[in-house]
């Protein structure tokens, strides 16, 4: 799948200032090593089932797919440890740079599920942690700066840039280079410089191949499309990855459509280019300046994109959609009265993109990645609900 | 005329003692001005380097990182400072420093074309790494140009000296881990670090990163060639000072002035 060098085709590498070029090999190296270590990996499984709560059920929700017209599940992410997907990579990320000596963590986000996922992960191995968060993120996701306060972590607040995610990355990767010995720099999707992509992406491979096992068991058969939504594009890789080699299965991800003029559908709007270490379609000018994006979800509100999804668009293997605020924001509200269910903001574009392949697909069977809860999303929410 | 690298090498030991290299994010403090400022900078130093804004500049301290947003507000593109050096005629030669994307959306051999027409000396982009830079090293080799690359105090013996000796004009070593601009402490570990540099490397080397008065210019002497000169720069334009003066001011020759 990858190259030595950490390209997934054209895409990837490591785009890094000289001062990182080491760090980075020694975390190749461990990684490398840890992932085939029988001791790590079983200190690993023992945190997925214990701490984190795997495996996550996979959830029949009938009562969407009688609106919808067709059988759908739900791969329930969002009743993970700390309410997402991102626990899966921070916890593994966090037993790494442990084995590596590191004597604190730093880390990104968006939404503040990474940073919460972080800030557990680091308590639970005994680290200090310092998340780097936009001021703009910081104001609409503030039960997550109150949840990384209690659990030990500091929250700086980015205001350079737009006050987003791509803000924060920006600021992780200066602490970083600052102290690239001491500290380890938990990144949170898959992005950034080599190794990090495959990194995150075998860390988060566990959803797909626990959905695949699961609907088999469930149907008796493969589904015909999986869906998940792309920031970065962490929670579609692990769910993909599960079915890559099954080429019946659609692999549909969807991308932020923002308000229609301004979005971080990267995927589909993007040109080639160089940001945060990798190689990878970008959202930019003529000139290579990275542009403003918006998403009602701010995890996926970000230029980048994972350089394996840029390959499996390129191949064909994997199909990008893009879902707007509004549509995001209905797709919730009907999963919620439907199914009992609040997916996070970030989440609901998977349902609607899924609700629209279905359109074309009558009567199909879909696996729809619920890779967080909405528990985060209320202050978004009340906001354009005008209350 | 020699080339580009070859230029940027003689320029740097021509002098007697450390050579000066100043930079100077293009467009700052604003256009005009930046005008004003560069041939009287290209006169006051040995080497000149302009400085390409970039939206996310991560390897950049505070103040360079709101020069390079000043810039872009101005409108500021890699093409205006093209246009700028055409018509511009300067003392020392002319190096671009900034990160990859603006450079790689320009076109890399359209860019190689347009230094070469106006006698831009090479590049400098702190991140594109060894391992990335094949297309830009051949398509700048081809014509001379330099692209000067970076050591970094975590740079591993063995790829030290593989990064010297495919560097051109000069060796890049930065101070010490982080970004542009804390000031840098030359103690014994570092003033180590940079003789290694200085030992393996067949061009010269200039310290940068964190570099701002006389004392660690003075410092420097005799471990390594030249410094270079930024975030200190801005912060005396910013304070009303003048420019030229300031770079000046860092010989050690202008002690006694
Ligand atoms: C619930 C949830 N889903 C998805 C994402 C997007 O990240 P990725 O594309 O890496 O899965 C985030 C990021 O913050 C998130 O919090």
């Amino acid at each position: 799948m990858m190259s030595d060098s950490g390209r997934f085709g054209p895409y990837g590498g490591r785009y890094v200032p000289e001062t990182l070029v080491a760090a980075l090999d020694r975390l190749e190296a461990s990684w490398g090593e840890l992932s085939k270590d029988p001791t790590f990996r079983a200190r690993l499984r023992a945190e997925q089932t214990s701490y984190v709560g795997r495996p996550t059920p996979l959830t029949p929700a009938p009562r969407l797919g009688e609106i919808w017209g067709a059988r759908v599940y739900l791969k329930r992410e969002d009743l993970c440890h700390t309410g997402a997907h991102k626990i899966n990579n921070a916890i593994g990320q966090a037993l790494v740079a442990v084995a590596m000596g590191a004597r604190r963590i730093v880390a990104e986000t968006g939404a503040g599920q990474h940073g919460v996922a972080a800030a557990a992960a680091a308590a639970r191995v005994g680290l200090p942690c310092t998340v780097y968060m936009g001021v703009v993120d910081v104001n609409r996701q503030r039960a997550n700066v109150e949840r990384m306060h209690l659990l030990g972590a500091e929250v700086v607040p980015v205001d350079k840039g737009e006050g987003t995610l791509r803000a924060s990355i920006d600021e992780a990767l200066r602490d970083w280079v600052t102290d690239p010995e001491g500290t380890y720099y938990l990144l949170g999707s898959v992005v950034g410089p080599h190794p990090y992509p495959t990194l995150v992406a075998e860390l988060q491979t566990v959803i797909g191949v626990e959905a695949r096992s699961q609907i088999i068991t469930a149907t008796g058969g493969l589904p015909d499309a999986v869906v998940a939504c792309v920031g970065g594009g962490s929670n579609a890789i692990g769910i993909f990855r599960g079915f890559l080699d099954d080429p019946d299965v659609s692999l549909v991800g969807v991308e932020a459509g923002g308000d229609g003029v301004i979005h971080g559908a990267t995927l589909n709007a993007g040109r080639v280019g160089v940001l945060h270490g990798a190689m990878t379609p970008l959202l930019q000018d003529q000139q290579g300046q990275v542009l403003e994006t918006h998403s009602i979800a701010p995890g996926l509100d970000y230029p980048g994109v994972g350089p394996e999804h840029a390959m499996l668009r390129d191949r064909g293997r994997a199909r990008y959609v893009t879902v707007d605020d509004p549509t995001a924001l209905a797709a919730l509200r009907e999963c919620a009265v439907a199914e009992g269910v609040i997916p996070a903001l970030e989440s609901a574009h998977a349902f609607a993109g899924a609700r629209r392949w279905v359109e074309d697909h009558v009567g199909a069977t879909v696996v729809v990645c619920v890779s967080g809860r909405g528990d985060k999303d209320l202050d978004i929410i009340r906001e354009w609900s005008g209350g | 005329m020699a080339e580009g690298a070859a230029r940027v090498t003689e320029a740097i030991t021509a002098g007697p003692g450390l050579a000066l290299c100043a930079y100077l994010t293009a467009g700052y403090p604003d256009p005009a001005a930046f005008r004003e400022i560069l041939p009287a900078l290209a006169a006051a130093a040995d080497v000149v380097e302009i400085g390409v804004p970039f939206t996310d500049p991560m390897a950049d301290g505070l103040t360079i990182q709101r020069a390079s947003q000043v810039a872009l507000d101005y409108g500021v593109t890699l093409g205006s400072i093209l246009t700028l050096l055409a018509e511009t005629p300067l003392d020392a030669p002319v190096l671009l420093m900034g990160y990859y994307n603006p450079f790689l959306a320009y076109g890399l051999e359209r860019l190689a074309e347009s230094m070469t027409e106006t006698g831009t000396t090479g590049l400098i982009v702190p991140d594109l790494p060894l391992e990335e830079s094949g297309d830009l090293f051949h398509t700048l080799e081809t014509r001379g140009l330099a692209l000067v690359r970076l050591v970094a105090p975590t740079t591993p013996p063995a790829r030290m000296r593989v990064l010297a000796e495919s560097s051109r004009g000069f060796v890049y070593a930065v101070n010490a881990t982080g970004t542009t601009g804390k000031a840098a402490d030359f103690d014994e570990a570092t003033l180590d670090y940079l003789d290694r540099v200085s030992s393996v490397s067949p061009i010269p080397v200039l310290a940068g990163f964190g570099i701002r008065d006389r004392s660690q210019v003075a410092t420097l002497s005799g471990h390594v060639d030249g410094v270079v000169v930024g975030s200190a720069l801005i912060e005396e334009i910013d304070r009303g000072g003048d420019p030229a003066a300031f770079i000046a001011g860092l010989r050690p020759e202008a002690a006694g002035q």
